[in-house]
């Protein structure tokens, strides 16, 4: 047998020798491409104006964590001109920095949504979501009528808030002692509809949602 | 000599019943979610049975409760085997059981109320991922204590590719789910937006790799040739092979992230990795198909044989694609569409489903005492079942994402988009009536196997087993590979 197989034969009666080999063998794939990115500035720190979720839209964008929105609808428009042209200019990875867990999706069963924010009137987003089908006959969107009758806790966010910002998010201790105010009264689906409006429109104000 | 030893399959036969019931389950969820993307009236206005709250608990329920418990059983199945030795540490193997059952049961009762990471094949929330690592460390250290104790020198084929699975898994579960909890139900992750973004495919593309690819193909290096009755084709060609598709594997991950906000580098070196990964894949496949020379004559007898060949085409056929999707023009076309769920069934009920009721149908006689299947008509059933099933869905989703890729980048003359994005879902609302079709065909095989082997295990349930002796004295230790144990 040739002499190169002797080391191959080495590894293969020693199963720690072979534990060890395969752990380095897997790792450098996840070093290369991952380490690098938590240097890269535009990867992990947001454009100026860019702010963290207001304590509504954050409500809402835990309900769409929640209600698995992201398994029909991706966050990412991709830099291709019929993608460009169907939904706006391509998403930048600064615009998700405060997205925790990341938004982009696999899946488009529906529409992108990182770019619809201002494109549908409050009103139409909350009758949307409460039945797809009475504005699109064809949709096989869920209903979510169960959104207009859950209240937001707002202490429950004011401990969101908290946690993130010791992940790093900015959010001061004015935007936590607030954050229960800001939320008092609200139900799921106006959080929701906050949230989607805010999609795209980084930095601009949360419109008030009107009752 | 009397020999004093036995196997213990005890932990094998649980993990067998295991795998039965969560593949109906799983596959049933499945159903369902499929029945919801035709007629969205079918969650009955249910939270917990919407489309999105309960998509998770099909991927979970298919991959980690029915996959994880075939191969957990297979893995303590081959190891004694391999090693002619009995599975060392009785008690933590059993709880390595009972841990990973509890793990799913939780994970797939918690996700459609919502509680939920968002992190696609990740989604159980911290205090589950806790649970499933603690049980994953314990089937790491039954693997290696058991290799450890081994009779035969040489590691066996198999037992590399079940324990880098092991490592891999290990490794990609706890980096991805670092996050800081709030309150039980709610935890944010450390990474955020393109980080996490990276992070999440690194693990959700290597999940694939070595939950859905390494472990199965231990389970094919061993009952392949097993059931072919002939040594593998290429020992040194699985070395290569092996080495090859770990390594190459975990740099693949960018390409479920081509032309998004991820920087462009990392995209191009993800897809050429994808590409090389075809050789260490097709490699495998080789390996296992060649290993049938001199037996395919078993095709016409053996439904178990029928399902590992199949499971071998289906592999090449779905890694081929696979690496053709990660081009950057190829994926402009499929990315976001039906394609990817077509492509992802292909391997999984194609390659992973097969491979794992071949093996089952190879193992099942063997740790439950009885010289064959209780059924042989019904594992004919079940392979035309499985076989036209997956033929039906993968053709339908791949016709529906062709079609809902053309249709989005469809531009007039005068370069307005020709198609509001409403007409791709009409376009594909038949085929999704098809994909249901197929889905509970598919379903149906797994009722038959469920019956054949509730009745195969007759005797094992009246307690009428005796225990399989292990083979001692040793034999030579210069054979390799190792001898394959008697059984009866």
């Amino acid at each position: 047998m040739a002499g190169g197989y002797r080391y191959f034969e080495a590894v293969e009666k020693n199963a720690a020798l072979l534990g060890i080999l395969t752990f380095v063998a897997v790792t450098f794939g996840g070093l290369a491409e991952i380490t690098p990115l938590f240097m890269q500035a535009h990867a992990v720190s947001p454009p100026p104006g860019v702010k963290p979720y207001d304590a509504l839209r954050l409500a809402g964008k835990d309900i769409y964590v929640r209600e698995g929105c992201y398994l029909c609808h991706s966050q990412m428009i991709r830099a291709l001109r019929a993608e460009t042209q169907r939904y706006g200019p391509p998403s930048t990875a600064a615009e998700s920095v405060y997205d925790r867990p990341f938004q982009w999706g696999s899946k488009r069963t529906g529409p992108d949504l990182a770019r619809v924010g201002g494109k549908y009137s409050d009103d139409w987003h909350r009758q949307h979501l409460v039945d797809p089908r009475a504005f699109v006959h064809e949709s096989n969107m869920p209903a979510y009528p169960w959104l207009e009758k859950a209240k937001i806790d707002g202490d429950d966010i004011a401990a969101r808030m908290r946690a993130l910002r010791t992940l790093g998010d900015p959010y001061t201790d004015d935007d936590i002692a607030g954050a229960a105010k800001v939320v008092a009264d609200k139900s799921e689906l106006e959080a929701l509809v906050a949230y989607l409006q805010g999609l795209g429109r980084a930095g601009e104000p949360a419109k008030e949602v009107a009752k | 000599m009397r020999p004093k030893e036995t196997y213990d399959d005890t932990v094998v036969r649980l993990f067998l019943l295991a795998a039965a019931v969560w593949g109906i389950v799983g596959m049933s969820i499945g159903v369902l979610a499929a029945a919801q993307m035709a007629w969205p009236a079918l969650n009955f206005g249910v939270p917990w049975l919407t489309f999105s709250r309960i998509r998770p608990d099909h991927t979970f329920g298919v991959i980690f409760a029915f996959g994880g418990s075939a191969l957990m059983g297979t893995c303590y199945y081959v190891v004694q085997r391999t090693g002619h030795t009995r599975l060392a540490l009785g008690a933590l193997a059993r709880f390595t059981f009972w841990g990973w059952q509890l793990g799913c049961l939780l994970a797939m009762a918690t996700m459609p109320f919502g509680i939920t990471q968002s992190k696609e094949y990740a989604e159980p929330e911290w205090f589950i991922d806790i649970a499933v690592a603690v049980v994953w460390v314990s089937f790491g250290v039954v693997f290696f204590a058991t290799i450890a104790r081994r009779r035969i020198r040489h590691i066996y084929v198999a037992n590399w590719y079940y324990g880098a699975f092991i490592i891999a898994v290990g490794l990609l579960h706890i980096v991805n789910n670092i996050a800081l909890p709030v309150s039980l139900t709610k935890s944010y992750p450390v990474y955020s937006g393109a980080v996490d973004a990276m992070v999440q495919w690194w693990y959700g593309h290597n999940a694939v790799a070595f939950f859905l690819t390494a472990g199965f193909l231990g389970m094919m290096y061993y009952f392949v040739p097993r059931q072919a009755q002939q040594p593998l084709w290429s020992y040194r060609f699985s070395i290569v092979n092996f080495w090859a598709l770990i390594a190459v594997y975990m740099w693949a991950g960018p390409h479920h992230l081509l032309f998004t906000a991820l920087p462009d580098w990392v995209q191009s070196v993800g897809m050429a990795f994808s590409l090389i990964l075809l050789m260490p894949s097709w490699g495998s496949a080789a390996n296992g198909l060649l290993t049938f020379n001199g037996s395919w004559h078993l095709l016409k007898t053996d439904p178990a044989a029928k399902f590992m060949v199949l499971a071998l085409v289906f592999y090449a056929g779905s890694t081929l694609e696979g690496s053709m999707l990660a081009i950057k023009s190829v994926n402009q076309l499929s990315h976001y569409t039906e394609w990817t769920i077509a492509h992802v069934h292909f391997g999984s009920l194609g390659w992973v489903a097969m491979i794992t009721i071949g093996s089952l149908y190879a193992m099942a006689p063997r740790a439950l005492g009885q010289p064959a299947m209780h059924s042989r008509g019904a594992m004919e059933l079940h392979f035309w079942l499985h076989t036209s099933g997956v033929l039906i869905y993968v053709l339908a989703m791949w016709i529906a994402g062709v079609t809902q890729g053309l249709m989005w980048r469809a531009t007039g003359a005068d370069g307005t988009l020709t198609y509001p994005f409403i007409d791709s879902l009409i376009a594909i609302h038949d085929l999704y009536v098809i994909r249901w079709f197929a889905g509970m065909v598919i379903l149906a095989g797994m009722v038959v196997m469920a019956w054949n082997l509730w009745h195969t295990a007759a005797a094992a349930r009246a307690h009428l087993i005796t225990p399989i002796p292990v083979p001692i004295p040793e034999p030579e230790p210069t054979q390799v590979p190792a001898p394959l144990p008697a059984y009866g």
